[in-house]
């Protein structure tokens, strides 16, 4: 009984430094992809983070898809991170220590694989988002969106 | 004084006067305490003047991200001697980290966590641990480009915790990122912890008054010859040794108020652009070096954290019966090599983890683990310490030691 | 839900060139910028008055086109040496936008003492979209928000020169021998008698230079001479009260040794 009171009063304590309601509001971002040109990349605002979209070209594609899965320090086809090959989605944040990786804007260095470079403590992304070298642990995390037209995604 | 009636009626139901006196004045101290022995009254100093200026500060400061930055610059500013107050605060802090590694150290090289002071130490690392984190949240508090990209690097920490890592840092974030609600809250520990240090303080008082201090030969006082009362001795050195540390301190706020922190600061936080070099406070430099050796995550998060904890455990890995490093040539070698190997940390803490820094760190923090697991279990059982003087006066007495 | 237009995102994220961590990248690496004497300079340092005022006037006349000095009030420029009445003066030459006004519009007034610099945009995405997607940054803090920021900010505004010839330089940037990374979005912005000094002091780039970083410095630092004075009172009080406890503690011990 004792152990069920102090639980129940601790617990609002606890869960009242989670998230609040109108934080949890903003959870899902639609997004219009039309003008987004072949090779361009694009940052949209997610969740207090950048998500970067990749509208790749037939080479990055042909790139991502020709890895051997042995060379991958977190092994996942390219073809389970995108719903169409040509629109990579990723949460623009090192799945090392969070910071943002370069390679979005022109002239930025896009690391070794020509993905994403982490200028904090250099990992290295492809052009799938896969981590190829570096600190960071896994895979440039994917968003969960889904197409709401051919053109327009919905993000969370 | 005592004889007050007032003074008396008092102390008849507290005897609050008694023990201050007891603790205070008569409290009988080993005479041959040299001025590492300063720092310790140094660090209670400092953290009044830290807990003073801090008062004041939260009265202008707005810990809203809106507003964070702002408010730091009209304390700047505007508000009468706030400049003074925010340089007191901040340069407060390295000063503060600076008297208590040397205080640590000073522990370590005279064997002050030996029996009966284990607890002692014990509590001291608690307080260094506590330091950390108050001082972790204050540099988030001005909200400029390395507030915002530290506490991201530094909670995300906590990410690699097995399964529960993400709930966590959303949990101690209030968000999905570094957000308001995270400086918010960060605010409000920020203004209690200080005071949590000032009782955690009070235990590690009486704690050291149980045995009193250790010394420099590091041999237990054979009797009243041995000690003097604090009270003027010990005031008196302590006052003058805090008009020294003073003297640095007061260079440091004047005259060059920003060395010692980073240009990218006055830059307010934007969560969309990373500075090139994340780099923590000076003090955090060592630990942040040994989080970056490792290529793993979750093994250099563990490392990190360990480089810390393995100091509650010294107590027991250090088996020899001597305390003082003066009677201990090799461990007085190595003592040496540990501090030098702290700085080289500290160095590659600073840089770019890559290239040979990566090297130099993996090196040093081989070393700074070594040395406690290995070396230190090791010497207590081979060395040779060489012969103890007979009592604490003995020495002091005949001839200066050494 | 929130939708959003991804031409704005994308313009205003695209070059932040003066905070593009690529180019601080490269600053870590250094090129070394070469020290400049300054007024300021040493625990005597001080502000030269005729200095910060002509260096108030080329960021009045050139700077302040683009860039901002938010935390600026024209109460502040007291600082530089200018009346009450002069500086009532200064601030009515701007407008202020106020309000809303009892109709629930805004308005324009005159500017007063106590207002801050007015910004040349209304927001950065109208600063973005004006000056090539760069944003100029604010200039408040400049000189303490780069390494060795002073001498950092008179190389660079002297640093514009032609680029080696294999040098890649992207279209509408500019080569400039200090800007981390040499491509800065930010076009020359002083020539040869760009201004009219009032003393007369010949408006050469160099001097022009020299003393809008001066004014940029005490932008950044204004209560600098406030804070040497009172440290050189503060040392010299603390290093004679030292000697004393030194003293005193000696006597105190004599016995003990």
């Amino acid at each position: 009984m004792g152990v069920v009171a102090t639980g129940a009063a601790v617990w609002p304590l606890a869960d009242s430094m989670n998230p609040s309601a109108e934080v949890l509001a903003l959870a899902s971002t639609e997004v219009d992809l039309s003008p987004v040109a072949e090779g361009q990349r694009i940052s949209v605002f997610w969740r207090g983070k950048p998500v970067f979209v990749d509208r790749r070209t037939a080479e990055q594609i042909k790139a991502a898809e020709e890895v051997p899965m042995d060379e991958l320090p977190d092994p996942q086809l390219d073809e389970a991170r995108v719903q169409k090959p040509e629109w990579l989605v990723l949460v623009g944040v090192c799945t090392h220590l969070g910071c943002i990786p370069l390679g979005q804007k022109t002239g930025e260095p896009r690391g070794e694989y020509g993905g994403w470079f982490c200028p904090c403590h250099g990992s290295h992304y492809d052009t799938s988002g896969r981590i190829r070298k570096g600190p960071a642990p896994l895979n440039l995390e994917v968003p969960p969106y889904s197409f709401v037209e051919d053109e327009v995604i919905l993000i969370g | 004084m005592m004889n007050h009636p007032l003074v008396k009626w008092i102390d008849h139901r507290l005897p609050i006067i008694t023990l201050m006196n007891k603790e205070l004045n008569e409290y009988p101290t080993p005479r041959n305490l040299n001025y590492w022995w300063n720092f310790g009254s140094l660090a209670g100093i400092i953290l009044v003047i830290m807990i003073l200026t801090g008062i004041v500060l939260a009265m202008q400061y707005t810990p809203h991200k809106d507003y964070a930055f702002d408010s730091v610059e009209r304390i700047m500013r505007d508000v009468n001697f706030g400049w003074m107050l925010r340089y007191i605060h901040a340069n407060g802090a390295s000063f503060f980290f600076i008297v208590v590694y040397i205080h640590i150290f000073r522990g370590l090289y005279y064997g002050s966590y030996k029996a009966p002071r284990e607890l002692l130490w014990m509590i001291g690392v608690v307080i260094l641990i506590v330091m950390m984190a108050t001082a972790f949240m204050g540099y988030v508090l001005p909200w400029g480009q390395m507030s915002f990209w530290g506490a991201t690097v530094i909670t995300n920490l906590f990410s690699a915790v097995p399964v529960f890592g993400e709930a966590i840092v959303t949990w101690l974030w209030g968000g999905f990122s570094v957000d308001n609600a995270t400086l918010n809250r960060f605010f409000a520990l920020h203004y209690l912890l200080p005071f949590v240090l000032v009782a955690i303080v009070v235990l590690h008082l009486w704690a050291l008054h149980r045995f009193g201090s250790n010394n420099p030969l590091g041999i237990d006082a054979k009797g009243p010859q041995d000690k003097i009362p604090f009270n003027p001795y010990y005031t008196i050195k302590d006052a003058f040794g805090l008009g020294v540390c003073l003297i640095f301190f007061a260079w440091f706020v004047f005259f060059a108020p920003n060395y010692l922190g980073h240009p990218d600061n006055y830059i307010p936080a934007n969560p969309l652009s990373t500075p090139a070099h994340i780099v923590p406070e000076w003090y955090f430099l060592p630990f942040y070096a040994i989080l970056r050796s490792i290529d793993n995550k979750l093994l250099g998060v563990v490392a990190m954290f360990a480089s810390i904890f393995v100091l509650f455990i010294l107590p027991w890995l250090d088996r020899s019966p001597v305390r003082s490093g003066k009677f201990r040539p090799i461990f007085k070698l190595f003592f040496w090599v540990l501090v030098l190997d702290c700085i080289v940390l500290g160095i590659c803490g600073a840089k770019p983890a890559e290239g040979k820094w990566l090297y130099i760190s993996r090196i040093g923090t081989f070393w700074y683990f070594l040395h406690f697991f290995v070396i230190i279990p090791l010497l207590g059982i081979l060395e040779r310490p060489r012969p103890l003087p007979a009592s604490i006066s003995e020495p002091v007495l005949k001839a200066p030691a050494e | 839900m929130k939708k959003l237009i991804v031409p704005a995102f994308a313009a205003a994220l695209t070059l932040g060139l003066s905070l593009a961590p690529s180019q601080q990248a490269v600053a870590a690496e250094g090129v070394a910028v070469p020290q400049q004497k300054w007024s300021f300079d040493g625990p005597f340092g001080h502000y030269d008055k005729m200095e910060l005022q002509r260096g108030f006037q080329v960021f009045r006349e050139v700077c302040a086109s683009c860039h901002g000095l938010k935390y600026i009030a024209f109460r502040d420029l007291a600082g530089l040496g200018y009346s009450p009445e002069e500086i009532k003066q200064m601030a009515e030459d701007y407008t202020i936008t106020d309000g809303p006004g009892d109709d629930g519009e805004m308005f324009d007034r005159p500017g007063k003492a106590s207002d801050r610099y007015p910004d040349p945009f209304p927001n950065d995405k109208a600063a973005a979209a004006s000056n090539g997607g760069a944003i100029p940054p604010d200039l408040s803090l400049m000189a303490k928000a780069r390494p060795d920021g002073a001498n950092y900010l008179y190389a660079l505004m002297t640093g514009y020169e032609d680029p080696p010839a294999d040098f890649d330089l992207l279209e509408g940037l500019h080569y400039n021998a200090y800007f981390p990374g040499h491509q800065i979005a930010m076009p020359s912005p002083l020539f040869e008698d760009g201004v009219t000094y009032g003393d007369e002091t010949p408006a050469t780039v160099d001097q022009m230079a020299h003393d809008v970083t001066a004014f940029l410095m005490w932008a950044a630092e204004p209560k600098m001479e406030e804070r040497k004075e009172t440290g050189i009172k503060v040392l010299i009080f603390l290093v004679i009260f030292t000697v004393l406890l030194y003293a005193a503690k000696r006597r105190v011990w004599r016995d003990i040794h």
